[in-house]
Parts: structure tokens; C-alpha cells; sequence
């Protein structure tokens, strides 16, 4: 099978396996919406630390809600086995990986689409002022999240703890593409555009997302076969 | 030709050796029942062969290639102790899933034929996990014979099977034996696997207890094999 017909084969059987049961979907959209609810009684939403604090706000809500739907990934395959399945089948395990990333990838965007407007209403903030930007940074942060807690959900998926496992291994290595992410979307939600002084951090969110993603790539087949 | 090579093989899980020095050469066409204790090593085998996990020691080969290789994973079916169906995707879903990614000529066609031959044409759009076991269990067959695979892996594959699934199995096993392909499978259930069988293996504790043609006694008395090869035997 041809690699990308293989990597979009994955990504529409998780897509569409996901949005049938809507277990991540729906524990991740909850948390997410509980958080910026209980945060903004907890602030002043409406002050100037507000927009100070607001990348860092959202990316950690993002991150975490981000979590509940990758520890799924590779769990969901275990039910039936059905991971020995796909292993022994004609397909590069990185293709597996892959198409599961674009799946969560696809998943996550849209969860933190849904949540961007809840975000503005809760603290008063214009997220509209750089959608384009914004946009650029929410694709970049969601395919970091994705493509590291991808490869640690295959990682600890034979653990009984997973639930657990994963954060502890994916929050430490997100620290670089989560900071990049976050000054990148305090600036924005400020009114400044990318470019500039902010450029370093997009260019590190972009070479966060390049090596990983080929590491990933290159040691998937180890984690799973051994 | 050999279907299967296994040269010298050695699986350690930490310092305990689950399998010692397996070699052994499966002709094409041969039908061995794989027969062994509980922890004998049955499955890590059968998982070695289907390239799941790999061998501490040792090199297998499928159909000339090295068993990881996508041609020869290719030419591998298995049905293993689950039944690597989606329990969120309908019957044809799952066969049509697992005949592109096997790169099936006309998925669709195949798994309708698929369903057929299992009886699950009529239930066909219903999601598997409203199914009763005996039809998943029918499906995950249906799922390891979707690509006409040369060499069968089958990992205890009467366990736990309903009277309707067992005759479906029982009957695809027996036309794919005639058809020359190769079918390793291990099993508890000696009588079924000796009636299909036209040669034994019996693995002591990692170790190649017997290798040999299944013989008329092994069919009268089913247990004599391991009272005479197996542990303390």
C-alpha cells in the first residue's frame, strides 16, 4: 500500500472511530470548558493582566484537555487486539503513527477552535483581532501536542497506569513547543503580528514540530515491536 | 521451499529464556498443529512469526523474506486470542478497512463476499459492538482470510468459538489446506487440530519436545503425545 494512501487509511478509521463513540472528544471539550469556567471567577477576566496571562492560559488548558484525547490513541487499539492487527499488516508502523497524529491532529484543532470564542466571551479578550496568526500557532502547537503525546501514548500503552504515565512523560518534553506556542499567542491576542522579535519563537514551534516528528518516525517501530 | 524458516531461535523475557533454540523449517502446504503447555511458548512463537515481536536470538524467514518485510507480511494471516476487529465500525467497515490496507484488489466486492461466506451479509451496516460474540468471532475469521493469505497463523483459534463459527473456521481450514497453503496453529483443542493436521509440533518449556508427521495413534489417543514427549515424558 502506498505510504500516504496507508497514513490517511489510519487517519479516517481513528477519525471515524473517534467520532462514533466521542469518549476524548466529549471528556476533553468538558474539562476544557470547566477550566476556563472556574478560571475566569478565579481572575479578574476583564483586567490587563488578562491579556498578560492568556497564552499561557489557553495552551495549558489546551494542553492538558489534549492529553485526555491522546491517551486514547493507541489505547483504543487494544480493546480487540486489533494493535497486533495493524502491526502485522503491510504497513510501516510510521504510517500508523502518522495517521493516527493527522486523526488527533484533526480532533484537537477543532476542539480548540471550539474553545478560542468560549475563551474571548469568558475574559473578555478579542481572539479575532489576529485570526490568521492565531490560526498558524493553534496548528503548529496542536500537531507538537500531538505528535509527542502520539508517541507516548504508544510508549505506555502496555501500562496499567497509562492514564497516569502519559502526562508525566509528555508535559516535560512539550515545555519547548508550549512556550513558543504560548508567547506567540499572548502577542497575538495583544494585537501584534508575527514577525519581529516573536519570529524566534515560531521558528522554534517549527523546528520542535520538524525534529520530533522525525524522531517519532524513526523510532516508532522500536517502541511497538521492540 | 520452506514457508516458514526458523533458525535458531531464542526469545528472553529478562533472564528467563521463553524460547531455546527453535529451528524448524515449514514446508509449503504443511498444516502443523503447534502443541504445547500453558507458558510452553506457543504464542511468543506464533508472535515472532508474525513479526509482533522479535527474537533475542535467532532469524526467521516467511516465504523467502524477512518476516517484518511488507511482502511477506503480505502473505501472513492470523487470527490470534482477540479478535482485531472495531468494535465502532460496522461488519463491512472493518473488512473493507482491512482489505485496503492489505491492498485487496476491489475491497468492497471482497468484503461483501466476505460476509457472505460468514453469513453476516444481512447485518452487514450494524456496528460490531452490537453484535453477539459468535458473529464477531465469525468477522475476525472473515478478517484473517480476507486477503487470501499464504501462510495462516492461528493462536488457539477454537477457543472460546460458538458450534456456527467453529464449522466456518473448521471449513475454511480445510479448503485452505487443500489449496496448498501453509497453516501453523496452536491449540489446546487436540482432536480438531489433529484432524486438520499433517504434521506436530510439541514445544517443552521453549523447547522442541517432538517434530514430526501426525500419526494415526496421535488421532486414536490424542494425549499420548504429551505422555510420551512431553514434560517428564
Amino acid at each position: 500500500m502506498n505510504y500516504l494512501r496507508a497514513v490517511a487509511t489510519i487517519a479516517a478509521k481513528d477519525l471515524r472511530s473517534e467520532t462514533r463513540g466521542k469518549e476524548g472528544i466529549n471528556a476533553a471539550l468538558a474539562f476544557a470548558m470547566v477550566v476556563l469556567l472556574l478560571l475566569s471567577f478565579a481572575f479578574d477576566p476583564s483586567g490587563e493582566q488578562a491579556r498578560e496571562f492568556s497564552g499561557g492560559l489557553l495552551w495549558l488548558v489546551f494542553a492538558f484537555a489534549g492529553t485526555l484525547i491522546l491517551n486514547r490513541s493507541f489505547a483504543r487499539e487494544l480493546g480487540n487486539d486489533c494493535l497486533d492487527a495493524l502491526l502485522a499488516a503491510p504497513i510501516p508502523a510510521s504510517a500508523l503513527l502518522l495517521g493516527k497524529c493527522c486523526a488527533n491532529w484533526v480532533i484537537l484543532c477543532a476542539l480548540y477552535l471550539v474553545c478560542l470564542p468560549v475563551f474571548g466571551v469568558f475574559y473578555t479578550i478579542n481572539v479575532a483581532v489576529q485570526i490568521p496568526g492565531l490560526l498558524v500557532v493553534i496548528a503548529l502547537g496542536a500537531w507538537a501536542i500531538t505528535v509527542i503525546g502520539a508517541m507516548f501514548s504508544a510508549l505506555t500503552v502496555n501500562l496499567r497506569l497509562r492514564e497516569l504515565m502519559l502526562p508525566i512523560l509528555v508535559y516535560p518534553m512539550l515545555i519547548p513547543a508550549l512556550l513558543g506556542a504560548i508567547q506567540l499567542t499572548t502577542e497575538l491576542l495583544a494585537g501584534a503580528p508575527i514577525g519581529g522579535d516573536n519570529r524566534i519563537w515560531l521558528n522554534l514551534l517549527i523546528g520542535f514540530n520538524v525534529i520530533f516528528t522525525a524522531l517519532s518516525v524513526f523510532f516508532i517501530e522500536t517502541v511497538l515491536v521492540g | 521451499m520452506s514457508a516458514i524458516e526458523i533458525h535458531q531461535v531464542w526469545k528472553f523475557y529478562g533472564d528467563y529464556p521463553a524460547l531455546r533454540n527453535i529451528d524448524v523449517r515449514i514446508h509449503r502446504g504443511d498444516c502443523v498443529a503447534l502443541l504445547g503447555r500453558n507458558g510452553a511458548g506457543k504464542t511468543t512463537l506464533l508472535r515472532i512469526i508474525a513479526g509482533l515481536s522479535r527474537p533475542s536470538r535467532g532469524e526467521i524467514r516467511v516465504e523467502g523474506g524477512a518476516v517484518r518485510a511488507p511482502g511477506a507480511k503480505r502473505r501472513i494471516g492470523i487470527l490470534g486470542h482477540g479478535i482485531a476487529i472495531y468494535d465502532e465500525l460496522s461488519a463491512y467497515e472493518n473488512l473493507r478497512l482491512f482489505g485496503a490496507i492489505y491492498d485487496v484488489p476491489d475491497p468492497k466486492r471482497r468484503a461483501m463476499e466476505w460476509l457472505e461466506r460468514t453469513g453476516l451479509d444481512r447485518v452487514r451496516d450494524g456496528l460490531v459492538r452490537e453484535f453477539s460474540r459468535g458473529m464477531r468471532q465469525r468477522l475476525a475469521v472473515a478478517r484473517a482470510f480476507l486477503h487470501d493469505p499464504d501462510v495462516l497463523l492461528l493462536d488457539e483459534p477454537f477457543t472460546a468459538l460458538d458450534d456456527r463459527a467453529i464449522a466456518v473456521l473448521q471449513s475454511l481450514l480445510k479448503s485452505a489446506r487443500e489449496q496448498g497453503r501453509t497453516i501453523l496453529m496452536s491449540t489446546h483443542q487436540l482432536r480438531e487440530a489433529l484432524e486438520l493436521a499433517t504434521r506436530v509440533i510439541l514445544i517443552n518449556r521453549g523447547a522442541i519436545g517432538f517434530d514430526g508427521d501426525r500419526t494415526q495413534q496421535m488421532l486414536d489417543e490424542p494425549a499420548w503425545l504429551y505422555r510420551r514427549y512431553g514434560e517428564g515424558g
